[in-house]
């Protein structure tokens, strides 16, 4: 590589600092190459985050001691959109996709044809121990393990406890939804609930019928045209219940039809807010904002936690499931490397860190015991609790045309009617999914 | 814009002298016109006609990209599935529904800011033209967030600023509801091309000889019969030209809906419907049976504009 031929000292009055100089960046061009030729690169496809990822990329790239080398390449903002992107690069037999951080629901899209590569026993072995069982449920496809889970997120119901006390409500015990819309209703204020067209649409539907006893797909892992439906059951008719009456009486809010996680717990750190369910990302984020100055410091005192509402006063709650599983492209150059990066990126010790700085949970039981964590998140516990009790959204290949289906009949909440939307929901979704309907 | 098109003159001169040997000066001629226009060809083929075809021949077939082992020749299937869907139908509404308003209001906007720019004075006239004309500078996807932020009912201001118009209250939330989430998309529709068509008209208005309105107005004409019986006929080809450019362009709309909306709450449009098809559900051949009917509807609209309203794209340039 004859670089220094570049740097050849033009100014003859400092002949011998150029030539050092020369020499020095020859030096470092040269064992840049050298290295870059011999460590295998392995390109890390990451969700965006607060730099969490990137940071355990570095780590992993030091520990390795020169075995490999994690580059991170950042995925678009929406899962809908990472989902996209994915898919089409490994139908296209991409190399470059070394690791990937898969969001659970899409993963039996991505396993059923082969699009990723087989995790090798004894990983799989490692990687599995003390972690929480929703979790390792969403990272398997057939009873198999087919990606490793990275880190477990769940949704909690935060309240207002001023609210909570003023309605009279016993938050220690579990709450049921009927309760927390009661007590909104008669303190005039609103729920934070995620009623916009979306994704979060479907994880609050699947809750709710998870926790009514019920599930949206009967068998998920039948071929397309055979897909059973549970929706027009008892729990699919109470789910829709409840989204109808918070959409019909104003519950949710002015802004209910639209409004997504964010949305929900800026109406939550209002004058209105009460209850809200969402993910633990509010607790840094309140945080930060009280700390900006741009929230009042008491907000945080008035903030309380516990496990999801019930929608049954005698069943226990299972509340939504989501987080992050590592899957290694079929295609990759170099399976088994990316399966030993894997392991130093699942590590517990990774995974506290990666809460603690990014606030996103450990799948790890393991990792909850760093007394940092207790620390920075007063109610890990209760998330821990919570990523036990909770339901993965339905595993099947065709999960973006049921997640779509759903969403497209029950938002917004106030169109919703418990007598008729579950029917016209389960007739579109198979419609759909025989082909005979347009999404 | 109007290069493709040649004067019908050329035409038949073209055809008379094809009867005849071609000099060597002719032939050197033909050699450096196919040198020049020879690679924006192949590229033209590669880029528009290949993806044609190849949608073309994937919309015959059942193939969704995550399941390429079970691809079948199900030949008009998926044109059956879709011409007899609701959602098709509803889709194609919207569509024509904003290509036809937005289209009108423009044209009448965009005839105004024409005749103002005409008439303004020569010192302000650059100003003038570069002002009506930076909306149509900024690109569509940054004008589509603008105009969802603004009327967003978390972030907007629009509510606050206008809650003295009936109907607009702070709880109002445009985006979740048809008309007034249409309201919204085809409102920052028109602000973003009003310029171009105004741009169009201007140029059609600067052909309009003086003599001719001077004329006119010696003989006592008021200035609506000047309008009308002067200046609007003589600029029928620019009008023609604009409405069909317009109308092509808005029936292809896809960046505002799927900024504002993404379809939710019956806004969707036909290139959104492709794309979800496509891109979102992975559905190969579908999708491309989509796009392959939004291409016809698009066909069907250049077709009925120059064969039925007998649009010159020539006039335009003033080539005539």
């Amino acid at each position: 590589m004859p670089q220094h031929e570049r740097f050849e000292p033009r100014n003859r009055k400092k002949p011998r600092a150029l030539a050092g100089l020369t020499l020095a960046l020859g030096a470092m061009l040269l064992s840049g190459c050298s290295e870059a030729e011999s460590v295998p690169t392995l390109t890390w496809y990451i969700n965006p985050d607060d730099g969490g990822q990137a940071a355990i990329a570095e780590r992993c790239t030091a520990d390795s001691g020169g075995t490999y080398r994690i580059e991170t390449s950042l995925l678009p903002n929406d899962a809908a959109a990472q989902r996209e992107q994915l898919a089409r690069r490994l139908a296209a037999g991409d190399s470059s996709l070394d690791i990937m951080s898969l969001d659970p629901p899409f993963i039996p899209e991505l396993a059923e044809p082969g699009f990723l590569a087989p995790v090798p026993d004894d990983v799989a072995q490692r990687t599995t121990q003390n972690v929480v069982e929703g979790a390792l449920a969403g990272a398997q496809w057939k009873d198999e393990l087919v990606t490793v889970p990275f880190w477990a997120n769940t949704q909690l119901l935060w309240y207002r406890k001023s609210v909570a006390e003023a309605a009279g409500l016993d938050m220690s015990q579990p709450v049921t939804w009927q309760q927390i819309m009661d007590a909104a209703a008669s303190q005039d204020k609103f729920l934070g609930v995620q009623g916009q067209r979306g994704e979060s649409m479907t994880v609050w539907v699947n809750a709710l019928i998870e926790s009514g006893g019920g599930q949206i797909i009967q068998n998920p892992e039948a071929p397309a045209a055979e897909i059973e439906l549970g929706l027009v059951s008892e729990a699919g008719r109470e789910a829709a219940e409840i989204v109808s009456t918070i959409g019909k009486e104003g519950l949710g809010g002015p802004g209910l039809a639209t409004q997504d996680e964010n949305f929900s717990m800026i109406l939550f750190q209002g004058d209105k807010g009460s209850f809200m369910v969402n993910w633990p990302f509010v607790w840094p984020a309140t945080n930060s904002a009280v700390e900006a100055g741009s929230l009042d410091p008491e907000l945080i005192e008035d903030i309380g936690w516990t496990l999801y509402p019930r929608v049954n006063a005698n069943e226990p709650t299972a509340p939504p499931l989501g987080g992050i599983n590592l899957g290694v492209g079929a295609a990759s150059d170099h399976p088994d490397l990316a399966y030993e990066a894997i392991e130093c990126i699942v590590s517990p010790e990774n995974q506290a860190e990666y809460f603690i700085t990014n606030g996103n949970p450990p799948s790890n039981t393991e990792a909850y015991e760093d007394p940092r964590i207790e620390e920075a998140f007063p109610m890990a516990d209760t998330i821990r609790e919570s990523l036990e009790l909770s339901a993965p959204r339905p595993q099947t290949p065709y999960y973006n045309e049921v997640s779509i289906g759903l969403q497209q009949n029950w938002a917004p909440p106030r169109s919703v009617d418990p007598a008729t939307t579950p029917e016209q929901t389960t007739e579109f979704i198979l419609a759909v999914l025989r082909g005979e309907s347009l999404l | 814009m109007s290069t493709t098109v040649k004067p019908s003159s050329t035409g038949t001169k073209a055809g008379k002298r094809a009867a005849q040997p071609y000099s060597e000066r002719a032939k050197g001629e033909r050699r450096l016109g196919w040198l020049l226009a020879g690679p924006a060809f192949v590229v033209m083929l590669a880029v528009t006609a290949y993806p044609i075809v190849q949608a073309g021949y994937d919309s015959l077939f059942n193939y969704r990209l995550t399941a390429p082992s079970e691809r079948e020749f199900i030949g008009l299937g998926n044109y059956g599935v879709i011409l007899t869907d609701f959602v098709w139908w509803r889709d194609l509404g919207v569509t024509l529904l904003i290509t036809v308003i937005t289209v009108i209001v423009e044209l009448i906007l965009g005839f105004a800011l024409a005749l103002v720019m005409h008439k303004a004075l020569k010192s302000v006239r650059g100003l003038l033209r570069t002002a009506i004309l930076v909306p149509y500078g900024i690109i569509t996807v940054v004008s589509a967030f603008a105009w969802f932020y603004a009327f967003d009912i978390n972030s907007g201001y629009v509510n606050n600023w206008f809650d003295w118009v009936p109907g607009i209250d702070p709880d109002l939330n445009w985006f979740a509801g048809t008309w007034t989430s249409l309201f919204v998309i085809m409102a920052s529709e028109i602000w973003k091309t009003t310029p171009f068509i105004s741009l169009l008209l201007l140029a059609g208005l600067a052909q309009v000889p003086d003599e001719l309105t001077e004329a006119a107005e010696v003989d006592g004409a008021t200035w609506w019969e000047r309008m009308s019986r002067v200046i609007l006929p003589n600029m029928k080809a620019a009008i023609m030209v604009a409405v069909l450019f317009r109308a092509l362009d808005a029936f292809r709309i896809f960046d505002n809906v799927f900024i504002m909306t993404n379809g939710a709450f019956g806004t969707e449009v036909l290139s959104l419907l492709a794309y979800r098809t496509s891109i979102s559900r992975l559905e190969i051949g579908m999708g491309s049976a989509v796009s392959v009917l939004l291409f016809i509807c698009v066909l069907l609209i250049c077709f009925i504009a120059i064969k039925l309203f007998k649009v010159d794209l020539a006039g335009a340039r003033g080539s005539k």
